[in-house]
Protein backbone atom coordinates (compact mmCIF):
# COMPACT_ATOMS: atom_id res chain seq x y z
CA UNK A 1 0.00 0.00 0.00
CA UNK A 2 1.83 3.53 -0.80
CA UNK A 3 1.67 5.85 1.98
CA UNK A 4 -1.20 8.61 1.33
CA UNK A 5 1.40 11.49 2.08
CA UNK A 6 3.02 9.98 -1.32
CA UNK A 7 0.04 9.96 -3.15
CA UNK A 8 -0.52 13.92 -2.05
CA UNK A 9 3.07 14.71 -2.94
CA UNK A 10 2.40 13.22 -6.91
CA UNK A 11 -0.46 15.25 -7.23
CA UNK A 12 1.50 18.36 -6.45
CA UNK A 13 4.46 17.18 -8.80
CA UNK A 14 1.72 16.66 -11.41
CA UNK A 15 0.28 19.91 -10.67
CA UNK A 16 4.07 21.75 -10.81
CA UNK A 17 4.85 20.09 -14.03
CA UNK A 18 1.02 21.61 -15.19
CA UNK A 19 1.60 24.78 -13.98
CA UNK A 20 4.53 25.20 -15.80
CA UNK A 21 3.38 23.79 -19.43
CA UNK A 22 0.56 26.10 -18.69
CA UNK A 23 2.82 28.99 -18.66
CA UNK A 24 4.85 27.38 -21.19
CA UNK A 25 1.63 27.07 -23.48
CA UNK A 26 0.50 30.74 -23.03
CA UNK A 27 3.47 32.17 -25.71
CA UNK A 28 1.43 31.57 -28.42
CA UNK A 29 -2.74 32.71 -29.29
CA UNK A 30 -2.42 28.99 -31.12
CA UNK A 31 -1.59 26.76 -28.02
CA UNK A 32 -2.96 29.11 -24.67
CA UNK A 33 -6.29 27.98 -24.18
CA UNK A 34 -4.30 24.43 -23.76
CA UNK A 35 -2.58 26.03 -21.09
CA UNK A 36 -5.77 27.26 -19.16
CA UNK A 37 -6.72 23.56 -19.61
CA UNK A 38 -3.29 22.11 -18.12
CA UNK A 39 -3.78 25.08 -15.30
CA UNK A 40 -7.19 24.07 -14.37
CA UNK A 41 -6.33 20.29 -13.99
CA UNK A 42 -3.47 20.79 -11.85
CA UNK A 43 -5.52 23.08 -9.58
CA UNK A 44 -8.20 20.61 -9.60
CA UNK A 45 -5.17 17.50 -8.98
CA UNK A 46 -3.28 19.75 -6.47
CA UNK A 47 -6.96 20.14 -4.32
CA UNK A 48 -8.04 16.95 -4.59
CA UNK A 49 -4.53 15.27 -3.30
CA UNK A 50 -4.64 17.92 -0.38
CA UNK A 51 -8.62 16.56 0.38
CA UNK A 52 -7.13 13.34 0.86
CA UNK A 53 -4.50 14.60 3.68
CA UNK A 54 -5.65 12.86 6.91
CA UNK A 55 -4.76 15.31 9.21
CA UNK A 56 -8.37 16.59 8.23
CA UNK A 57 -10.63 15.87 10.46
CA UNK A 58 -13.42 18.34 9.29
CA UNK A 59 -14.46 18.73 5.92
CA UNK A 60 -17.99 20.92 6.27
CA UNK A 61 -16.17 24.46 6.68
CA UNK A 62 -13.91 23.55 3.45
CA UNK A 63 -16.72 22.43 1.53
CA UNK A 64 -18.69 25.46 2.71
CA UNK A 65 -15.62 27.53 1.91
CA UNK A 66 -15.30 26.23 -1.69
CA UNK A 67 -18.82 26.55 -2.71
CA UNK A 68 -18.68 30.12 -1.67
CA UNK A 69 -15.85 30.68 -3.28
CA UNK A 70 -17.01 28.98 -6.63
CA UNK A 71 -19.63 31.46 -6.26
CA UNK A 72 -18.02 34.46 -5.91
CA UNK A 73 -15.56 33.55 -8.67
CA UNK A 74 -17.82 33.09 -11.46
CA UNK A 75 -19.48 36.55 -11.43
CA UNK A 76 -15.35 37.82 -11.25
CA UNK A 77 -14.94 35.58 -14.29
CA UNK A 78 -17.75 37.00 -16.04
CA UNK A 79 -16.95 40.79 -15.77
CA UNK A 80 -17.04 43.25 -19.09
CA UNK A 81 -13.40 43.17 -20.99
CA UNK A 82 -13.37 47.05 -20.26
CA UNK A 83 -13.73 45.91 -16.46
CA UNK A 84 -10.77 43.58 -16.61
CA UNK A 85 -7.99 46.21 -14.83
CA UNK A 86 -10.15 46.72 -12.34
CA UNK A 87 -10.88 43.02 -11.57
CA UNK A 88 -7.32 41.85 -11.95
CA UNK A 89 -6.50 44.44 -9.25
CA UNK A 90 -9.05 42.80 -6.79
CA UNK A 91 -7.89 39.13 -7.60
CA UNK A 92 -4.48 40.42 -6.52
CA UNK A 93 -6.59 41.51 -3.05
CA UNK A 94 -8.26 38.45 -2.66
CA UNK A 95 -4.91 35.82 -2.96
CA UNK A 96 -2.65 38.90 -0.65
CA UNK A 97 -5.61 37.88 1.84
CA UNK A 98 -5.55 34.38 1.52
CA UNK A 99 -1.95 34.41 1.99
CA UNK A 100 -1.95 37.24 4.70
CA UNK A 101 -4.86 35.23 7.03
CA UNK A 102 -2.90 31.70 6.68
CA UNK A 103 0.00 33.38 7.91
CA UNK A 104 -1.71 35.04 10.82
CA UNK A 105 -3.37 31.73 12.09
CA UNK A 106 0.07 29.94 11.06
CA UNK A 107 1.43 32.46 13.44
CA UNK A 108 -0.56 32.11 16.71
CA UNK A 109 -0.38 28.49 16.67
CA UNK A 110 3.40 28.42 16.64
CA UNK A 111 3.76 31.39 19.20
CA UNK A 112 6.10 31.33 21.00
CA UNK A 113 8.20 28.54 19.17
CA UNK A 114 8.36 29.70 15.93
CA UNK A 115 12.33 29.30 14.47
CA UNK A 116 13.91 32.16 13.26
CA UNK A 117 13.64 31.37 9.76
CA UNK A 118 10.13 30.65 9.77
CA UNK A 119 9.31 33.50 11.37
CA UNK A 120 11.26 35.83 9.16
CA UNK A 121 9.65 34.35 6.22
CA UNK A 122 6.54 34.54 8.40
CA UNK A 123 7.29 38.22 8.98
CA UNK A 124 7.87 38.95 4.85
CA UNK A 125 4.63 37.07 4.01
CA UNK A 126 2.87 39.14 6.18
CA UNK A 127 3.91 42.66 5.26
CA UNK A 128 3.64 41.74 1.84
CA UNK A 129 0.46 40.18 1.47
CA UNK A 130 -0.81 42.92 3.84
CA UNK A 131 0.53 45.58 1.50
CA UNK A 132 -0.69 43.61 -1.53
CA UNK A 133 -4.19 43.43 0.04
CA UNK A 134 -4.88 46.61 0.99
CA UNK A 135 -3.22 48.64 -2.33
CA UNK A 136 -4.87 46.19 -4.71
CA UNK A 137 -8.21 47.13 -3.07
CA UNK A 138 -7.17 50.83 -3.29
CA UNK A 139 -5.75 50.11 -7.19
CA UNK A 140 -9.23 48.45 -7.83
CA UNK A 141 -11.32 51.27 -6.34
CA UNK A 142 -9.03 54.02 -8.28
CA UNK A 143 -9.66 52.21 -11.70
CA UNK A 144 -13.90 51.59 -11.24
CA UNK A 145 -13.74 54.78 -10.40
CA UNK A 146 -15.22 54.56 -7.13
CA UNK A 147 -12.19 56.52 -5.67
CA UNK A 148 -10.56 59.84 -6.98
CA UNK A 149 -8.19 58.79 -9.51
CA UNK A 150 -6.10 61.98 -9.57
CA UNK A 151 -2.74 61.21 -7.68
CA UNK A 152 -2.85 62.61 -4.02
CA UNK A 153 0.09 63.86 -2.72
CA UNK A 154 1.09 65.57 0.25
CA UNK A 155 4.32 67.57 1.52
CA UNK A 156 6.90 64.74 3.12
CA UNK A 157 4.78 62.35 1.59
CA UNK A 158 7.56 59.64 1.24
CA UNK A 159 9.19 60.19 4.25
CA UNK A 160 6.02 59.51 6.13
CA UNK A 161 5.86 56.02 3.44
CA UNK A 162 8.97 54.68 3.96
CA UNK A 163 9.29 55.59 7.66
CA UNK A 164 6.04 53.17 7.80
CA UNK A 165 7.74 50.46 6.09
CA UNK A 166 10.80 51.04 7.88
CA UNK A 167 8.43 50.75 11.57
CA UNK A 168 7.22 47.46 10.14
CA UNK A 169 10.52 46.03 9.02
CA UNK A 170 11.85 46.90 12.84
CA UNK A 171 8.59 45.15 14.40
CA UNK A 172 9.30 42.21 12.08
CA UNK A 173 13.23 41.60 13.33
CA UNK A 174 11.77 42.22 16.62
CA UNK A 175 9.54 39.38 16.21
CA UNK A 176 12.09 37.14 14.71
CA UNK A 177 13.90 37.62 18.08
CA UNK A 178 10.79 37.11 20.37
CA UNK A 179 8.60 34.83 18.42
CA UNK A 180 6.19 34.80 21.67
CA UNK A 181 5.13 38.45 21.47
CA UNK A 182 1.94 39.03 20.51
CA UNK A 183 1.46 42.18 20.99
CA UNK A 184 3.67 43.24 18.32
CA UNK A 185 2.19 40.99 15.93
CA UNK A 186 -1.15 42.65 15.10
CA UNK A 187 1.05 46.05 14.71
CA UNK A 188 3.10 44.66 12.26
CA UNK A 189 0.23 43.58 9.75
CA UNK A 190 -1.51 46.71 10.70
CA UNK A 191 0.96 48.85 9.57
CA UNK A 192 1.70 47.07 6.48
CA UNK A 193 -2.33 47.28 5.73
CA UNK A 194 -2.30 51.12 6.03
CA UNK A 195 1.22 51.32 4.17
CA UNK A 196 -0.55 49.80 1.17
CA UNK A 197 -3.34 52.15 1.39
CA UNK A 198 -0.48 55.14 1.80
CA UNK A 199 1.27 53.81 -0.94
CA UNK A 200 -1.26 54.08 -3.91
CA UNK A 201 -2.52 57.50 -2.91
CA UNK A 202 -0.24 59.08 -5.00
CA UNK A 203 -0.56 57.03 -7.66
CA UNK A 204 -2.13 57.87 -10.69
CA UNK A 205 -4.45 56.04 -13.87
CA UNK A 206 -1.75 56.31 -15.91
CA UNK A 207 0.92 54.58 -13.82
CA UNK A 208 -1.65 51.84 -13.01
CA UNK A 209 -0.39 49.51 -15.68
CA UNK A 210 3.28 49.45 -13.42
CA UNK A 211 1.69 49.32 -10.49
CA UNK A 212 -0.48 45.93 -10.84
CA UNK A 213 2.30 44.60 -12.02
CA UNK A 214 4.30 44.79 -8.83
CA UNK A 215 1.37 44.43 -6.87
CA UNK A 216 1.17 41.11 -9.14
CA UNK A 217 4.42 40.54 -8.07
CA UNK A 218 4.50 40.87 -4.29
CA UNK A 219 0.91 38.35 -5.07
CA UNK A 220 2.88 35.82 -5.96
CA UNK A 221 6.30 36.75 -3.78
CA UNK A 222 4.08 36.81 -0.93
CA UNK A 223 2.84 33.18 -1.47
CA UNK A 224 6.03 31.83 -2.23
CA UNK A 225 7.25 32.90 1.57
CA UNK A 226 3.67 31.25 2.34
CA UNK A 227 5.57 28.10 0.76
CA UNK A 228 8.63 28.64 3.18
CA UNK A 229 6.40 28.88 5.97
CA UNK A 230 4.40 25.70 4.79
CA UNK A 231 7.55 24.15 3.69
CA UNK A 232 5.19 23.25 0.58
CA UNK A 233 7.14 22.94 -2.63
CA UNK A 234 4.23 23.36 -4.76
CA UNK A 235 3.29 26.64 -3.23
CA UNK A 236 6.80 28.18 -3.53
CA UNK A 237 6.95 27.22 -7.48
CA UNK A 238 3.73 28.58 -7.86
CA UNK A 239 4.25 31.92 -6.39
CA UNK A 240 7.90 32.52 -7.97
CA UNK A 241 6.24 31.81 -11.26
CA UNK A 242 3.46 34.30 -10.69
CA UNK A 243 6.32 36.97 -8.86
CA UNK A 244 8.53 36.05 -12.33
CA UNK A 245 5.67 37.24 -14.28
CA UNK A 246 4.61 40.56 -12.22
CA UNK A 247 8.51 40.86 -11.98
CA UNK A 248 8.87 41.00 -15.90
CA UNK A 249 5.58 43.28 -16.44
CA UNK A 250 6.95 45.31 -14.00
CA UNK A 251 10.02 46.16 -16.04
CA UNK A 252 8.58 46.28 -19.53
CA UNK A 253 6.20 48.71 -17.91
CA UNK A 254 9.05 50.98 -16.37
CA UNK A 255 11.05 50.65 -19.67
CA UNK A 256 8.27 51.55 -21.68
CA UNK A 257 7.73 54.93 -19.36
CA UNK A 258 11.06 55.46 -19.10
CA UNK A 259 10.79 55.47 -15.25
CA UNK A 260 12.49 53.09 -12.52
CA UNK A 261 9.92 51.16 -10.09
CA UNK A 262 11.11 53.57 -7.49
CA UNK A 263 10.00 56.27 -9.47
CA UNK A 264 6.68 55.21 -10.20
CA UNK A 265 5.83 54.30 -6.08
CA UNK A 266 7.23 57.78 -5.04
CA UNK A 267 8.04 59.36 -8.03
CA UNK A 268 4.34 61.65 -7.68
CA UNK A 269 4.19 62.54 -11.24
CA UNK A 270 1.36 64.74 -10.86
CA UNK A 271 3.56 67.35 -8.93
CA UNK A 272 6.29 68.13 -12.31
CA UNK A 273 3.49 67.63 -15.07
CA UNK A 274 1.18 70.57 -13.30
CA UNK A 275 4.35 72.56 -13.58
CA UNK A 276 4.95 71.91 -17.02
CA UNK A 277 1.37 72.07 -18.14
CA UNK A 278 1.75 76.22 -17.13
CA UNK A 279 3.71 76.67 -20.35
CA UNK A 280 1.22 75.93 -22.88
CA UNK A 281 0.84 78.59 -26.14
CA UNK A 282 -0.97 79.14 -28.13
CA UNK A 283 -0.14 77.62 -31.61
CA UNK A 284 -2.04 76.70 -34.85
CA UNK A 285 -4.12 74.01 -34.80
CA UNK A 286 -6.30 72.34 -37.65
CA UNK A 287 -8.93 70.17 -37.06
CA UNK A 288 -10.85 68.41 -39.78
CA UNK A 289 -14.55 67.00 -40.05
CA UNK A 290 -15.54 63.23 -40.23
CA UNK A 291 -16.03 63.56 -44.17
CA UNK A 292 -12.78 64.93 -44.72
CA UNK A 293 -11.06 62.13 -42.39
CA UNK A 294 -13.35 59.66 -44.50
CA UNK A 295 -11.78 61.18 -47.23
CA UNK A 296 -7.94 61.03 -46.45
CA UNK A 297 -8.67 57.89 -44.92
CA UNK A 298 -10.31 56.01 -47.72
CA UNK A 299 -7.15 57.48 -50.17
CA UNK A 300 -4.87 55.72 -47.90
CA UNK A 301 -2.82 52.50 -48.96
CA UNK A 302 -1.65 52.33 -45.46
CA UNK A 303 -3.45 53.08 -42.43
CA UNK A 304 -1.93 52.05 -38.33
CA UNK A 305 -4.76 53.02 -35.58
CA UNK A 306 -3.08 53.43 -32.26
CA UNK A 307 -5.33 53.10 -29.76
CA UNK A 308 -5.30 54.14 -26.02
CA UNK A 309 -7.52 54.25 -22.52
CA UNK A 310 -9.71 56.75 -24.33
CA UNK A 311 -10.75 54.24 -26.49
CA UNK A 312 -11.35 51.92 -23.58
CA UNK A 313 -12.97 54.83 -21.79
CA UNK A 314 -15.56 55.62 -25.20
CA UNK A 315 -16.15 51.97 -25.17
CA UNK A 316 -15.54 52.48 -28.84
CA UNK A 317 -13.43 49.33 -29.77
CA UNK A 318 -16.92 47.94 -31.81
CA UNK A 319 -16.82 50.65 -33.59
CA UNK A 320 -13.32 51.10 -34.35
CA UNK A 321 -13.87 47.31 -35.70
CA UNK A 322 -16.53 48.94 -38.07
CA UNK A 323 -13.80 51.46 -39.34
CA UNK A 324 -11.33 48.71 -39.90
CA UNK A 325 -13.99 46.36 -41.87
CA UNK A 326 -15.16 49.47 -44.31
CA UNK A 327 -11.02 50.16 -44.94
CA UNK A 328 -9.97 46.84 -45.53
CA UNK A 329 -12.69 45.84 -47.76
CA UNK A 330 -11.84 48.86 -49.88
CA UNK A 331 -8.29 47.53 -50.11
CA UNK A 332 -7.01 49.64 -47.27
CA UNK A 333 -3.99 47.66 -45.27
CA UNK A 334 -4.69 48.55 -41.47
CA UNK A 335 -2.62 47.78 -38.63
CA UNK A 336 -2.91 48.50 -35.21
CA UNK A 337 -0.08 49.87 -33.14
CA UNK A 338 0.05 49.31 -29.35
CA UNK A 339 1.95 50.53 -26.82
CA UNK A 340 3.10 48.60 -23.84
CA UNK A 341 1.60 51.10 -21.52
CA UNK A 342 -1.43 51.96 -23.29
CA UNK A 343 -4.30 51.40 -20.94
CA UNK A 344 -4.57 50.69 -17.58
CA UNK A 345 -2.63 47.24 -17.18
CA UNK A 346 -0.25 45.20 -19.88
CA UNK A 347 -1.77 43.66 -23.05
CA UNK A 348 -5.27 46.38 -22.00
CA UNK A 349 -5.62 47.50 -25.77
CA UNK A 350 -5.14 43.75 -27.30
CA UNK A 351 -8.08 42.30 -25.40
CA UNK A 352 -10.56 44.86 -26.02
CA UNK A 353 -9.58 44.97 -29.95
CA UNK A 354 -9.88 41.08 -29.68
CA UNK A 355 -12.53 41.28 -28.26
CA UNK A 356 -14.20 43.27 -30.94
CA UNK A 357 -12.78 40.65 -33.43
CA UNK A 358 -10.02 42.37 -34.92
CA UNK A 359 -7.69 39.61 -35.90
CA UNK A 360 -4.38 39.57 -33.61
CA UNK A 361 -1.92 39.37 -36.27
CA UNK A 362 -2.84 42.97 -36.59
CA UNK A 363 -2.18 43.88 -33.33
CA UNK A 364 1.83 45.16 -33.25
CA UNK A 365 3.85 46.29 -30.37
CA UNK A 366 6.16 49.06 -30.72
CA UNK A 367 8.57 47.86 -31.78
CA UNK A 368 7.27 46.39 -34.41
CA UNK A 369 5.11 49.53 -35.54
CA UNK A 370 7.43 51.97 -35.42
CA UNK A 371 9.51 50.26 -38.06
CA UNK A 372 6.66 50.50 -40.63
CA UNK A 373 5.10 54.40 -39.82
CA UNK A 374 7.48 56.09 -41.58
CA UNK A 375 5.64 54.05 -44.62
CA UNK A 376 2.36 54.67 -43.30
CA UNK A 377 -0.15 57.23 -45.22
CA UNK A 378 -2.63 57.85 -42.35
CA UNK A 379 -1.79 57.65 -38.57
CA UNK A 380 -5.01 57.36 -36.44
CA UNK A 381 -5.32 57.94 -33.22
CA UNK A 382 -7.96 57.37 -30.93
CA UNK A 383 -8.13 58.03 -27.31
CA UNK A 384 -3.77 58.25 -26.76
CA UNK A 385 -1.54 60.63 -26.02
CA UNK A 386 1.13 60.33 -23.93
CA UNK A 387 2.51 57.72 -25.78
CA UNK A 388 2.33 59.43 -29.12
CA UNK A 389 4.07 62.91 -27.81
CA UNK A 390 7.06 62.80 -29.94
CA UNK A 391 8.14 66.10 -26.81
CA UNK A 392 9.48 62.61 -25.08
CA UNK A 393 12.33 62.50 -28.00
CA UNK A 394 13.20 65.66 -28.59
CA UNK A 395 12.13 67.76 -25.07
CA UNK A 396 14.92 67.31 -22.92
CA UNK A 397 12.71 69.56 -20.24
CA UNK A 398 9.37 67.22 -20.65
CA UNK A 399 8.52 65.13 -17.51
CA UNK A 400 8.23 62.43 -20.06
CA UNK A 401 11.32 63.06 -21.60
CA UNK A 402 13.26 59.57 -22.90
CA UNK A 403 10.11 57.49 -22.98
CA UNK A 404 10.10 55.39 -25.55
CA UNK A 405 6.79 56.17 -28.05
CA UNK A 406 5.10 55.75 -31.09
CA UNK A 407 6.45 57.35 -34.39
CA UNK A 408 3.15 58.90 -35.57
CA UNK A 409 4.66 62.14 -36.27
CA UNK A 410 6.58 60.09 -39.04
CA UNK A 411 3.35 59.08 -40.71
CA UNK A 412 2.34 60.79 -43.80
CA UNK A 413 -0.94 62.54 -42.34
CA UNK A 414 -1.62 62.27 -38.59
CA UNK A 415 -5.28 62.35 -36.50
CA UNK A 416 -5.86 62.76 -33.41
CA UNK A 417 -9.36 62.14 -32.19
CA UNK A 418 -9.85 64.13 -29.24
CA UNK A 419 -12.56 65.61 -27.10
CA UNK A 420 -10.87 69.10 -26.87
CA UNK A 421 -7.38 70.59 -26.73
CA UNK A 422 -6.91 70.17 -23.20
CA UNK A 423 -4.53 68.20 -22.24
CA UNK A 424 -4.88 64.72 -21.41
CA UNK A 425 -5.05 63.29 -18.08
CA UNK A 426 -1.37 63.45 -17.37
CA UNK A 427 -1.41 66.79 -17.58
CA UNK A 428 1.65 66.98 -20.66
CA UNK A 429 1.30 69.49 -23.45
CA UNK A 430 1.49 67.76 -26.84
CA UNK A 431 3.57 68.56 -29.49
CA UNK A 432 2.27 66.59 -31.87
CA UNK A 433 -0.84 68.63 -32.37
CA UNK A 434 0.34 71.60 -33.89
CA UNK A 435 2.72 69.97 -36.81
CA UNK A 436 1.71 70.20 -39.91
CA UNK A 437 0.76 67.08 -40.76
CA UNK A 438 -1.89 66.20 -38.15
CA UNK A 439 -5.26 67.02 -37.89
CA UNK A 440 -7.55 66.60 -35.06
CA UNK A 441 -10.75 65.26 -35.34
CA UNK A 442 -12.27 66.86 -32.42
CA UNK A 443 -15.50 64.84 -30.65
CA UNK A 444 -16.32 61.67 -28.49
CA UNK A 445 -14.06 58.72 -30.05
CA UNK A 446 -17.27 56.23 -30.44
CA UNK A 447 -18.91 58.86 -32.51
CA UNK A 448 -16.59 60.08 -34.51
CA UNK A 449 -15.75 56.86 -35.86
CA UNK A 450 -19.19 56.25 -36.36
CA UNK A 451 -19.46 59.20 -38.07
CA UNK A 452 -16.72 58.12 -40.51
CA UNK A 453 -17.34 54.42 -40.98
CA UNK A 454 -21.02 55.66 -41.92
CA UNK A 455 -19.16 58.32 -44.14
CA UNK A 456 -17.00 55.18 -45.78
CA UNK A 457 -20.10 52.35 -46.05
CA UNK A 458 -23.07 54.76 -47.02
CA UNK A 459 -22.84 57.82 -49.95
CA UNK A 460 -22.88 55.19 -52.61
CA UNK A 461 -20.09 53.51 -52.44
CA UNK A 462 -17.87 56.16 -52.06
CA UNK B 1 16.19 19.60 10.00
CA UNK B 2 14.99 23.52 9.98
CA UNK B 3 17.88 23.77 8.00
CA UNK B 4 18.20 21.26 5.18
CA UNK B 5 14.18 22.21 4.77
CA UNK B 6 15.31 25.76 4.25
CA UNK B 7 18.27 24.93 1.81
CA UNK B 8 15.33 22.68 0.07
CA UNK B 9 13.09 25.51 -0.26
CA UNK B 10 15.86 27.60 -1.47
CA UNK B 11 16.88 25.21 -3.90
CA UNK B 12 13.19 24.81 -5.26
CA UNK B 13 12.34 28.99 -5.07
CA UNK B 14 15.58 29.81 -7.02
CA UNK B 15 14.96 27.28 -9.77
CA UNK B 16 11.48 27.75 -10.05
CA UNK B 17 12.30 31.54 -10.06
CA UNK B 18 14.37 31.01 -13.53
CA UNK B 19 11.95 28.51 -15.49
CA UNK B 20 9.67 31.51 -14.44
CA UNK B 21 11.65 34.03 -15.86
CA UNK B 22 12.35 31.91 -19.10
CA UNK B 23 8.86 30.92 -19.86
CA UNK B 24 7.09 34.12 -19.15
CA UNK B 25 9.80 36.10 -21.24
CA UNK B 26 8.43 34.06 -24.46
CA UNK B 27 4.91 35.68 -23.63
CA UNK B 28 3.90 37.79 -26.76
CA UNK B 29 3.04 41.49 -25.14
CA UNK B 30 -0.24 40.58 -26.76
CA UNK B 31 -1.01 38.06 -24.39
CA UNK B 32 -0.37 39.94 -21.05
CA UNK B 33 -3.21 40.77 -19.17
CA UNK B 34 -4.22 37.16 -19.88
CA UNK B 35 -0.81 36.27 -18.53
CA UNK B 36 -1.53 38.28 -15.53
CA UNK B 37 -5.11 36.56 -15.12
CA UNK B 38 -3.92 33.41 -15.37
CA UNK B 39 -0.72 33.35 -13.12
CA UNK B 40 -3.06 35.28 -10.60
CA UNK B 41 -5.58 31.95 -10.95
CA UNK B 42 -2.11 29.12 -10.37
CA UNK B 43 -0.71 31.53 -7.24
CA UNK B 44 -4.25 30.45 -5.94
CA UNK B 45 -2.83 27.29 -5.74
CA UNK B 46 -2.52 28.91 -1.77
CA UNK B 47 -5.94 27.59 -1.36
CA UNK B 48 -4.00 24.28 -0.44
CA UNK B 49 -2.73 25.75 3.10
CA UNK B 50 -5.67 27.28 3.62
CA UNK B 51 -7.72 23.88 3.28
CA UNK B 52 -5.28 22.21 5.92
CA UNK B 53 -5.35 24.91 7.94
CA UNK B 54 -9.14 24.97 8.15
CA UNK B 55 -9.53 21.15 8.00
CA UNK B 56 -7.05 20.55 10.87
CA UNK B 57 -9.56 23.16 13.02
CA UNK B 58 -6.45 23.13 15.49
CA UNK B 59 -8.08 26.27 16.92
CA UNK B 60 -11.15 28.74 16.40
CA UNK B 61 -9.24 31.35 15.30
CA UNK B 62 -7.42 29.21 12.38
CA UNK B 63 -10.61 27.69 11.39
CA UNK B 64 -12.25 30.98 11.00
CA UNK B 65 -9.22 32.44 9.23
CA UNK B 66 -8.25 29.03 7.12
CA UNK B 67 -12.15 28.98 5.78
CA UNK B 68 -12.19 32.81 4.74
CA UNK B 69 -8.78 32.08 2.87
CA UNK B 70 -10.38 28.97 1.12
CA UNK B 71 -13.18 31.41 0.27
CA UNK B 72 -10.81 34.24 -1.18
CA UNK B 73 -8.55 31.82 -2.97
CA UNK B 74 -11.26 29.85 -4.87
CA UNK B 75 -13.00 32.87 -5.83
CA UNK B 76 -9.67 33.68 -7.66
CA UNK B 77 -9.04 30.48 -8.89
CA UNK B 78 -13.07 30.05 -10.71
CA UNK B 79 -12.82 33.66 -11.54
CA UNK B 80 -9.38 33.36 -12.97
CA UNK B 81 -9.44 30.49 -15.01
CA UNK B 82 -12.95 31.98 -16.36
CA UNK B 83 -11.79 34.95 -17.51
CA UNK B 84 -8.35 33.99 -19.20
CA UNK B 85 -10.66 30.84 -21.04
CA UNK B 86 -13.14 33.89 -22.16
CA UNK B 87 -10.16 36.36 -23.12
CA UNK B 88 -8.09 33.69 -25.21
CA UNK B 89 -11.25 32.47 -26.77
CA UNK B 90 -11.53 35.97 -28.34
CA UNK B 91 -7.39 35.88 -30.29
CA UNK B 92 -8.33 35.24 -33.65
CA UNK B 93 -5.55 35.29 -36.36
CA UNK B 94 -7.00 36.78 -39.73
CA UNK B 95 -6.10 33.33 -41.49
CA UNK B 96 -8.81 31.20 -39.36
CA UNK B 97 -11.14 34.08 -39.13
CA UNK B 98 -11.82 34.97 -43.02
CA UNK B 99 -14.01 31.69 -44.52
Amino acid sequence: MIPQSHVIEVTYIIAVVLFILSLKWLSSPATARRGVWAGEVGMLLAIIGTLLYNGIVDYKWIAIALVLGAIIGVPLGNVQMTAVPQRTALSHAFGALCVTLVGTAEFYLRTPHVPTFVMSVLSLEVILGGLTFTGSLMAAGKLQEVLPQRPITYKGQNFVNLGMLAIAVVIAVMLVRDPGNTTLYPIMVGISLIFGIMMIIPIGGADMPTVISLLNSYAGLSAAAMGFVLNSKLLIVAGSLDGASGFILSVNMSKAMNRSFTNVLFGAFGQVQTAAAGAVEQRNVRSATPEEAAAILSAANKVVIVPGYGMAVAQAQHKVRELYDALTKRGVDVKFGIHPVAGRMPGHMNVLLAEADIPYDKLLDMDEINGELPQTDVALIIGANDVTNPAARTDASSPIYGMPILDVDKARTVMVIKRSMSPGFAGIDNPLYYLDNNLMLFGDAKQFVNSIVRELTGGGGH
Amino acid sequence: MVTVDLFNSLYVFILAAFIGFEVIRKVSPLLHTPLMSLTNALDAIAVVGAIILAGERKTTLSLILGTIAIVAATSNIVGGFIITDRMLKMFKSSRTQKP
